[in-house]
């Protein structure tokens, strides 16, 4: 039973990490591109479920609010990129930290004054309401395996586009020495507001996706965005491949932690005591990893060269 | 080899497939005006870094005063008695002058650890910094915010910072660079007044000033070092000429 | 060499010289406003949100000392803010309920965490190291979250306030009060006091330039680590206040969202002033507290529903005004009076 319990749990993690690393992706080429930091990522993320919730209810199909809540999603965080982002590029992070600070304030407010403070629920798609059997007696969700698919297929795409692609190359680039971008004749302004939309757009799908098996909440970004800050920091700043491995890594020992943390302190710890401790330390497992990883490698795992 | 205060054994350092700095092997005397010059992209500054300290070398020794440095930090160094000027200026701005040059000297004299009393006004720092922005020139300028003095006197500044430190040698790496006419001729007689009391390894672009301050002049082609001798003779040196001076038709 | 010491040194800096009627000012008000507020008629409800003010001026202003004079951009100084309150807490439910006892052992515990984390985060650098303290405080965060023996998310109430030597006297508004201005003053007094010291111009030399310091022979790390101490010491006493003032503690006081806005309190008041955070502090707190109403009389012109629903939403004008005191109001209250006596 444990194994199966195991196996489904770590589908879970699989499924969360997958989701966080499509926040991350945007967030660490934000970062590594513009070096600019940006707290607003996780409302952009609130702003995609929020779409998708308010899209869903007028149309009355999940697929019809995903394809409006997509382009919708894109074109605010180019709007935002436009009112405040672009301002904030020259100046130092401590401001970048408090502006973009301001706009969770105001977006997470926004909502409320919207949709009031209650909970929306958006349902699960008709065609993927279902439980598939994916071994003997191993029930799971259909929609979830649909996230994992989908989390999996976006992770390939971002793959070839970044290290396929002409903008690919010129973000890669960027991320290890924009000034050498902009001394090549690129438009490095039109390049961050790609960039920009672009990791806005990702951040809204992953809000999207989830909102059917999550709340959709006012502040339902803030403690994603600060797993996303966990990830990026943890795989290396403006590295893909490190934000992709470090959320999949985050995923599952936050997941994995908490169902089993109690009963693996079972083994050293008397019954009540285990369930205590456990409980204790299974949200700060990730943090205590990143502490870990920092120590040994104050960059991360893969630091973007700078 | 107990007759030279600084000496460099095969040092390196690659970035990459890149060889900034190729066995670089250097013997200075002490009390010498030792001048290192080369082509722009020889090396020169990553040299300086490397042997104060600020980047890691990848192979190769420093010895300075008969001991192994090669793997202290760069405040170790400079407590032993090596100190650098930068480059690019690298002042702190907000600062005075005068409290640019204190905190040099505040920095070998007596615990920094002090939570009371107020920095600024301990003579003993501020005597002492001021005796060094006199030896530079600056003196009358103490009070003014470093970030607001000219490039010149930021140079000169960046001068007393050093001498501040009370090294045996100092590095110099181009202290003439950008300065007006005035200012470098202050700059110059100021190594002048300088040259013996202090060991100085000098870069420099300014082919003048190398050859009527330094006592013995090195020259860095391609990370390497292909001659040193005294002045006269490196501008008779014939590879010397062929890598460098040749084009630079003025000498 | 007689003839170099033509020009005397002058015996200080001109930044220095300068005497600034403000601080005063402030204290002045803080220490008079307990006779005012007894003739508003509303004198409990001035004093707890004065105490507050002060509260939370000491937080920020010990996040001042690092990032103003340090150029440490700590994201989690609230854990400093629950170290001190739940030490309170944890304390009086076991029957110690004596300040002189709690306090110190709040004060170590900062200490404690400080010196650790500091050391691991300071090995970081820019980015990392706003993230690094911010993963540090949701570690305490979630810590105290899961201590279903001390309330657990939903924290934990106090049954009385601390006893200072056995007497009860804190229990009375304006004895808090008086001790949160004393240790206020104290603060910021010590804090004036390490700025100009030897090993405050150390620390401000590093923020302006690491490399230089280094060049001149400072290990930066050293006075890094210790002025991050200090200043967790002085959060944590904050923590103590607070959880007497609200008589009351709480995950919610170290969230990542009371980090950012202790970092706020800091940059609206002006950075690198001591004084200037308290002013943020008050500036915010007076803010929080009066937008609503503000914002019902600003907005007279709408229909009832849309007013209270407005004022309920008071954070959506915070926000803006939070973006554009970045973009425009650099250097914060202080920057502007700067500004305005200079015509």
């Amino acid at each position: 039973m444990t194994a199966t319990l195991f196996f489904i749990q770590a589908l879970n993690g699989l499924q969360f990490g997958l989701i966080l690393f499509l926040i991350a992706a945007g967030l660490t080429l934000v970062f590594g591109v513009m070096d600019f930091i940006n707290l607003a990522h996780g409302v952009q993320y609130m702003v995609g479920a929020y779409l998708v919730a308010a899209f869903s209810a007028w149309t009355g199909s999940f697929g019809w609010g995903l394809l409006l809540a997509l382009p919708t999603a894109l074109a605010f965080g180019l709007l935002l990129e436009v009112l405040v982002f672009r301002h904030l590029y020259d100046r130092d992070h401590l401001e970048q930290v408090l502006a973009t600070f301001g706009i969770i304030l105001f977006l997470n407010q926004s909502v409320k004054f919207i949709w009031g403070a209650a909970p929306l629920s958006v349902p699960v798609p008709e065609v993927m309401s279902g439980s598939v059997e994916i071994m003997d007696g191993l029930l799971y969700p259909v929609y979830r395996m649909a996230i994992i698919a989908a989390g999996l297929v976006v992770a390939a795409l971002l793959y070839l586009v970044v290290s396929h692609t002409r903008v690919g190359m010129l973000v890669r680039a960027g991320a290890t020495n924009a000034s050498m971008v902009s001394a090549l004749g690129i438009n490095i302004r039109r390049l961050f507001m790609i960039v920009f939309g672009f990791g806005a757009m990702l951040a809204g799908f992953a809000g999207a996706m989830v909102a059917p098996i999550l709340s959709v909440q006012p502040g339902m970004g803030d403690n994603i965005l600060i797993l996303a800050f966990v990830v990026i920091v943890i795989g290396g700043i403006g590295s893909i491949r490190g934000a992709f491995l470090a959320a999949l890594l985050i995923g599952l020992v936050d997941t994995l932690g908490r169902s089993f943390m109690p009963n693996l302190l079972r083994l050293v710890l008397d019954p009540s005591a285990a369930s205590q401790t456990g409980r204790a330390i299974a949200p700060m497992l990730i943090y205590i990893f990143m502490a870990a990883v920092l120590f040994f490698r104050p960059s991360g795992l893969f630091p973007a060269k700078r | 080899m107990a007759d030279s205060l600084l000496e460099l054994r095969s040092l390196r350092k690659t970035y990459g497939a890149l060889f900034v700095t190729d066995n670089v092997d250097l013997s200075v005397r002490p009390g010498e005006l030792h001048a290192v010059i080369g082509p722009n992209g020889a090396g020169k500054t990553t040299l300086i870094h490397q042997i104060s300290g600020l980047v890691r070398s990848d192979s190769g020794q420093v010895l300075f005063d008969g001991e192994d440095i090669t793997h202290l930090p760069m405040h170790e160094r400079v407590r032993r008695g090596l100190a650098r000027s930068f480059q690019i200026t690298s002042i702190l701005p907000a600062f005075s002058a005068l409290e640019n040059v204190a905190l040099a000297v505040q920095a070998r004299s007596g615990s920094s650890f002090r939570f009371f009393g107020n920095a600024a006004r301990e003579e003993a720092l501020n005597d002492a910094a001021m005796e060094c922005l006199n030896v530079v020139g600056i003196g009358s300028r103490a009070r003014v915010p470093a970030g607001l003095l000219s490039h010149g006197e930021k140079r000169q500044l960046e001068l007393a910072i050093g001498l501040a430190t009370q090294p045996k040698l100092l590095l110099l790496d181009e202290p003439l660079a950008g300065t007006g006419h005035e200012e470098s001729l202050r700059v110059v007689e100021t190594l002048q007044s300088l040259k013996g009391r202090i060991t100085i390894v000098l870069i420099e672009h300014d082919m003048d000033a190398v050859f009527s301050l330094a006592d013995r002049v090195s020259v860095l082609v391609y990370g390497r070092v292909i001659a040193t001798d005294k002045p006269e003779r490196i501008r008779a040196n014939e590879e010397v000429r062929a890598a460098y001076l040749g084009e630079e038709e003025s000498l | 060499m007689a003839e170099l010491t033509q020009a005397r040194a002058p015996s200080m800096s001109s930044a220095v010289a300068r005497f600034d009627p403000l601080p005063v000012f402030i204290f002045a008000m803080f220490a008079a406003a307990p006779f005012l507020a007894s003739t508003s008629g509303a004198e409990g409800y001035v004093l707890s949100l004065l105490t507050r003010v002060m509260i939370f001026g000491l937080a920020a202003m010990s996040l001042d000392l690092i990032l103003g004079y340090g150029a440490l951009v700590s994201f989690g100084h609230a854990a400093f803010f629950g170290i001190g309150a739940y030490t309170v807490g944890i304390m009086a439910s076991h029957g110690v309920e004596d300040a002189l006892i709690q306090v110190p052992v709040a004060l170590a515990a900062s200490a404690f965490f400080a010196a650790v984390t500091g050391a691991i985060s300071l090995r970081t650098k820019g980015v990392y190291f706003i993230m690094i303290t911010l993963a540090f405080a949701q570690m305490l965060y979630f810590l105290a979250s899961s201590l279903a023996a001390y309330g657990g998310d939903d924290g934990l109430t106090l049954s009385t306030r601390s006893l200072v030597a056995g007497s009860d006297f804190l229990e009375n508004d304006f004895a808090l009060y008086g001790t949160t201005l004393a240790c206020l003053l104290g603060a910021y007094m010590l804090s004036r006091s390490i700025v100009k010291s030897r090993f405050g111009r150390v620390l401000r030399g590093t923020k302006e330039n690491t490399v230089r310091m280094e060049a001149i022979g400072f290990q930066p790390l050293p006075f890094q680590l210790t002025a991050y101490v200090i200043s967790g010491m002085m959060a944590g006493l904050a923590g103590c206040l607070l959880a007497n003032q609200a008589e009351f503690v709480s995950p919610a006081f170290m969230t990542w969202q009371r980090s950012g806005e202790l970092i706020f309190m800091v940059v609206l008041g002006g950075l690198g002033s001591l004084h200037g955070a308290i002013i943020g502090a008050a500036v915010f707190l007076l803010l929080e507290e009066f937008l609503p109403e503000i914002l019902h009389a600003a907005s007279f012109f709408l229909n009832d529903e849309l007013r209270s629903r407005l004022s309920e939403n008071w954070q959506m004008v915070f926000g803006p005004i939070l973006i554009l005191i970045v973009l425009f109001a650099r250097g914060g209250v202080l920057g502007f009076i700067r500004r305005g006596s200079h015509g």
